[in-house]
């Protein structure tokens, strides 16, 4: 049961089971082409991959604004979209949470308003007094009350992620889509940063995928699953010490082996964890 | 400060002068035409009111028509990608280029009596040519370019993430589409509707050879002052600068409503992506 919020807990007041999930899709679009395969659980599943590999495609498709040709996308017992039986569930019945790279906000309404936008509409429509009370509530919950006139464009890449991550959570989603939750931000926030996210998703029992291009990102959410998707396809997947010891293409030695040494070294990556440091 | 530098410091600014001249002269020549008792004369003619009602009753009208119809092309424009909105756009912007008169003699085939809907039009009891409904249909047809690719090039530019994001927040895609796309397209869409509308008023080639000069009926501004200009040029002058003071009433908002719009929000529009394939929309 999700203890970070009392609002959303009195918004949704049913018991989540820790629910599976899996994602397997095949789509296109131009010359690019998806063809991937991903599981898990209540932790958060972190996905790492060159740039254009596909990882935001992939966010795009399970939130459902990228139709795949084939294959079949299962949160819990509910299946959001499945090419055989002509299942597609339309994104705003998907429960999903969906924060993309760079937070996307709103830019024409106030932080307080964002948070709200998803009473504004469907079944979870309220009437805008109490959708204010309530995206009020849980912008006091993550730390920024004091934001809540403010427009996007004058807040920094922490206040906006804080922001956005209310806004996804207002609806109780099922699942939590992030890309890049950390890259807008510079190193002294995201360390912060960093913490903050990595103590809101473990104590959530819902899902995440979580994307990222930072090995630091991965060490700090404590993801027993790192995902590797290059060129489409995924290509290593599987707790992060075994990835980081058994790499299986250069990315992902790089990837594990970037915070390591000063100098690049002509051997494999030694068995010391990329988490060793801070 | 030298002479010589101070000569290549002007040389861009005298450079430009000739062109601002151009584009002044005439203006300033037209203003000083006329005396106060001129203009009182002027806006008394019989000619002056009719077809200053004329032109702002059907220029409403157009603009409402191009807004209401024109909006759903420009998104279609902005979502779909590839080559076939490439092919709507050229057909789009042809109606810039092709000549008004041409357009005109187009109107004519289309729907005139001998043409390509006329007789089916007219077993229908409507008769187009020569009514104040083809003096708007030719401001539509004329002024509705400017509109539609404005209000595209501003959808183009809502980035895909808030559609897709305000899907997942439970609305449908016609929500989004009116709760984020259109707020943030605003600008643009006014700026568009703005040039639309100016070019309605403006509107003479087509109008003349579609509508013909009916005063009352199809003699709008522009026509009224063609006519003037056969028997009195200072009426000429007069229902000029009415019109200009029009123009010039729309280049106002289109000129500060974008950037109050934009201001209000700081930086607007960030990124710069396509909206998704369906992701939203009516």
């Amino acid at each position: 049961m999700d203890r970070i919020s009392p609002a959303l807990e009195r918004l949704h007041p049913r018991t989540p089971e820790p629910v599976r999930w899996r994602v397997r899709i095949e789509a296109s679009a131009g010359d690019f082409r998806l063809d991937a395969e991903i599981e898990g659980g209540a932790a958060p599943v972190v996905v790492i991959g060159p740039n254009g590999s596909g990882k935001t495609t992939l966010l795009r498709v399970v939130a459902g604004a990228y139709r795949p040709h084939a294959g079949r996308i299962r949160i819990g017992d509910r299946v959001l979209f499945d090419s055989e039986r002509g299942i597609r569930i339309a994104p705003e019945e998907r429960r999903v949470g969906y924060v993309p790279q760079g937070y996307g906000l709103f830019p024409h309404l106030t932080a307080l308003d964002n948070v709200a936008f998803g009473m504004a509409a469907g079944t979870e429509r309220r009437p805008r007094p109490e959708r204010r009370r309530v995206a009020a509530e849980l912008l006091a919950e993550v730390g920024c009350a004091h934001l809540a006139q403010r427009y996007p464009a004058t807040l920094s890449g922490g206040e906006k992620q804080r922001v956005a991550l209310a806004r996804a959570l207002l609806p109780g989603p099922e699942m939590l889509l992030l890309d890049e939750p950390l890259a807008a931000m510079d190193v002294a926030a995201r360390r912060g940063l960093r913490a903050y996210l990595a103590r809101h998703l473990a104590q959530r029992t819902h899902p995440a995928i979580v994307v990222t291009h930072d090995p630091r990102d991965v060490c700090a959410l404590g993801s027993p699953v790192v995902c590797v998707l290059e060129e489409g396809r995924v290509v290593q997947s599987g707790p992060r010490e075994h990835l980081a010891a058994q790499p299986a293409t250069d990315f992902v030695a790089e990837f594990f082996a970037v915070d390591q040494f000063p100098v690049r070294v002509a051997e494999p990556p030694t068995r010391r964890g990329p988490c060793t440091s801070s | 400060m030298t002479r010589g530098r101070s000569l290549t410091e002007r040389a861009p600014f005298l450079a430009a002068v000739p062109m601002l001249l151009i584009l002044a002269v005439p203006l300033v020549a037209l203003a000083g035409a006329s005396s106060p008792g001129d203009l009182a004369a002027g806006a008394r003619n019989p000619l002056f009111g009719p077809a200053l009602w004329l032109s702002t009753r059907t220029t409403l009208v157009s603009l409402a028509v191009v807004v209401l119809a024109g909006t759903p092309l420009a998104w279609w424009m902005a979502s779909r990608p590839g080559r076939r909105s490439r092919i709507v756009e050229s057909l789009v912007d042809l109606p810039i280029v092709v000549p008004p008169a041409v357009m005109g003699i187009a109107l004519l085939e289309a729907f005139g009596r001998n043409g390509l809907f006329g007789p089916a039009l007219s077993s229908l009891g409507l008769h187009i040519p020569f009514t104040t409904a083809a003096v708007v249909t030719a401001q539509i047809v004329v002024s509705a370019p400017f509109y539609i690719q404005a209000s595209a090039t501003a959808f183009r530019r809502v980035d895909e993430d808030l559609l897709i994001v305000a899907r997942t927040l439970g609305h449908s895609g016609s929500s989004a589409f009116f709760r984020v796309a259109v707020p943030l397209a605003l600008p643009g869409m006014v700026a568009g509707a703005a040039l639309c509308w100016a070019r309605a008023l403006g509107e003479f080639g087509a109008t003349l050879l579609f509508a013909g000069n009916l005063p009352g009926t199809t003699q709008t501004m522009p026509l009224a002052i063609y006519t003037a200009l056969e028997s009195d040029a200072r009426v000429a002058v007069a229902l000029s600068l009415v019109l200009v003071g029009a123009s010039a009433f729309l280049l106002f908002p289109l000129r500060t409503v974008p950037a109050l719009i934009v201001r209000r929000f700081g930086t607007g529009n960030p990124g710069g992506g396509r909206p998704v394939r369906g992701i939203a929309g009516p």
